[in-house]
């Protein structure tokens, strides 16, 4: 895959003596949907804006197709639309004028049935004259994308553009962004929500107090560091662990009637068969068994706490 | 040179006038009429002619330059500082804008909304007092020279200031008090020597002795010297616009 941005030993530290970011190396190649996860004051969006151009580096370069984002800033910014964490509109402005403001300002001549088709993708059509303050928080929201996507960029950062917005629109949102993808637009995306990145990314990357600490295809992370889960409902409910079950770390559900083991599905042992002698040699039965993965929130909070 | 941003800027801020009309435009105009009726009219015809001109016609100028240097600087404070305060200040920072473009979009903004709202507080006065005006074309290069200064000094407040308050503070607090005291209402050649002398420090003076003898072909300093100190602070402000962009000051972290 084509790289589209290089991202190498990248700091950033603030008048304060505050490191934010600590020598980050990072690729991301063109066409992919790159989830970026951290906790709050993480440096996820110290790391956009300086790539966007909005905060200043410390040290470090940053490559947009191959294009240096200070040296040549006006050809790698063509290429970049940014949904920023909070919302700011001009209040007072139209939708139409406020989106035909930004391909403007991109450098781009005026293209309103572009702009119209970016409204009517949003469901912002019936809005293009409505004054922005008198749209909901959502709406708001929506207008921020269409604002960033009105120069046509071939790398669209959205830092948190879901949150505090509903299911229905969130569920939009990730469809614009599903054809985004399709169009051969590379995407960038920090969210709280996981099992949006779950979902949507391609792959993962976790920042944790300034430092990437992890880079993988999601689907590659889920299988290395997804631990599954082996849930017996009891044919009679007890009131604790027997002694004789103490090596599995079994994990009894307060009503007594569940026992989870967690075992490591790339161990050359899961320790399942032992597991299962175990029970019956201790006379415990079961009526059911279900397996499940954990999910990449878990895995997330997982390498965020080893992290600590 | 992106030539469309820099439209698009231009735009975004005359749209804002077209908003705010009756504050942008009628307000300052019949502001600024009051004083023709009142001076010029009213107590102007009981003063005695200045060099040959009458009162309502020799505080004109003064008056058109107030009104220049105030709204310029509002103008242009205003235009960058309310991006900063909303924070749409990102699309700017982010976008393949170099600082001339962004300052050569804000400022001749700025500058035009001056330039016409001056042309309307002439054409205005002319309705009240017998109004010349010598050099046509001395007049239009002051106008654009000062506008464009004053909206560049406005720039420079709309990015240090961190709250409204201080983006009113040079204009009221600096600018009108230096208008008035700046030979707007009289000729410092009237003035007693020290107070002549200590008139003499005030930048305004110039800009305004500048202005009126392209009216009236009569100045208190030498209209060569008007001319090359506006060109000064015309630079003096580029520097620090310049200063701002390369260290990023109070627009990047």
């Amino acid at each position: 895959m084509q790289p589209i941005i290089e991202i190498a030993r990248l700091s950033k530290i603030y008048a304060s003596g505050f490191e934010a970011l600590k020598s980050v190396d990072l690729t991301i190649n063109a066409g992919e949907i790159f989830a970026l996860l951290g906790p709050n004051g993480a440096g996820k969006t110290t790391l956009i804006n300086i790539i966007c151009g909005i905060a200043r580096k410390s040290s470090g370069t940053v490559r947009i197709a191959g294009h240096d984002n200070v040296a040549d800033a006006r050809r790698a910014r063509e290429l970049v639309g940014l949904v920023p964490q909070e919302i700011a509109t001009d209040a007072f402005e139209t939708v139409f004028n406020t989106v035909s403001f930004s391909r403007g300002l991109f450098g781009k001549p005026a293209a309103p049935a572009l702009i119209e088709r970016l409204l009517t993708d949003l469901s912002l059509m019936d809005k293009r004259n409505s004054q922005i303050m008198t749209l909901s928080g959502g709406m708001k929201r929506r207008v921020m994308i269409a604002k960033a996507l009105s120069h046509e960029p071939r790398v669209l950062f959205l830092d948190e553009p879901t949150a505090g917005v509903d299911v229905e629109l969130r569920r939009d949102m990730w469809g614009v962004v599903r054809r985004l993808k399709q169009d051969g637009v590379t995407i960038i995306l920090t969210t709280h929500y996981i099992e949006e990145a779950e979902e949507m990314a391609d792959r993962v990357g976790v920042i944790n107090k300034g430092e990437l600490i992890l880079v993988e295809e999601k689907s590659a992370l889920m299988r290395k560091l997804g631990r599954k889960e082996l849930t017996l409902e009891l044919a009679a409910p007890m009131t604790a662990v027997p002694a004789a079950l103490s090596d599995f770390a079994l994990a009894l559900s307060s009503d007594g009637q569940e026992l989870t083991y967690r075992y490591d599905t790339k161990a050359e042992r899961t320790g399942i068969t032992r597991l299962l002698q175990a029970l019956a040699d201790s006379g415990i039965r079961f009526r059911d068994l279900r397996t499940s993965q954990s999910s990449l929130e878990q895995i997330f909070v997982e390498l965020v706490r080893r992290d600590k | 040179m992106n030539l469309y941003a820099i439209r698009a800027i231009f735009g975004f801020e005359m749209a804002r006038t077209r908003r705010t009309l009756l504050q942008s435009i009628i307000s300052p105009v019949i502001a600024t009429s009051l004083y023709f009726v009142v001076f010029g009219a009213a107590i102007g015809s009981r003063i005695p002619e200045i060099d040959g001109v009458s009162y309502g016609a020799f505080i004109v100028p003064g008056l058109v330059m107030l009104t220049l240097l105030q709204q310029s600087v509002q103008n242009a404070s205003f235009g960058i500082y309310f991006p900063r305060f909303i924070g749409t200040i990102y699309e700017l920072l982010s976008a393949p804008v170099s600082a001339f473009e962004i300052v050569i979009g804000y400022v001749s903004a700025a500058a035009v909304k001056s330039i016409v709202l001056a042309m309307l507080i002439m054409a205005t006065a002319a309705l009240f007092v017998p109004l010349r005006i010598d050099h046509p074309l001395a007049m239009m290069a002051f106008l654009v020279l000062t506008a464009a200064t004053f909206s560049l000094l406005g720039f420079i407040i709309g990015i240090w200031a961190d709250n409204f308050e201080k983006l009113q503070l040079v204009p009221l607090l600096i600018i009108t008090p230096l208008t008035f005291l700046g030979g707007t209402f009289y000729s410092i050649d009237a003035l007693p020597p020290f107070w002549r002398w200590v008139s003499l420090a005030n930048p305004v003076v110039y800009l305004v002795n500048g202005f009126r003898w392209s009216f009236y072909g009569k100045a208190d300093v030498d209209v060569f010297l008007c001319l090359a100190l506006t060109l000064i602070f015309l630079c003096a402000c580029l520097g620090v616009v310049w200063w701002i962009f390369k260290t990023g000051y109070r627009l990047k972290s």
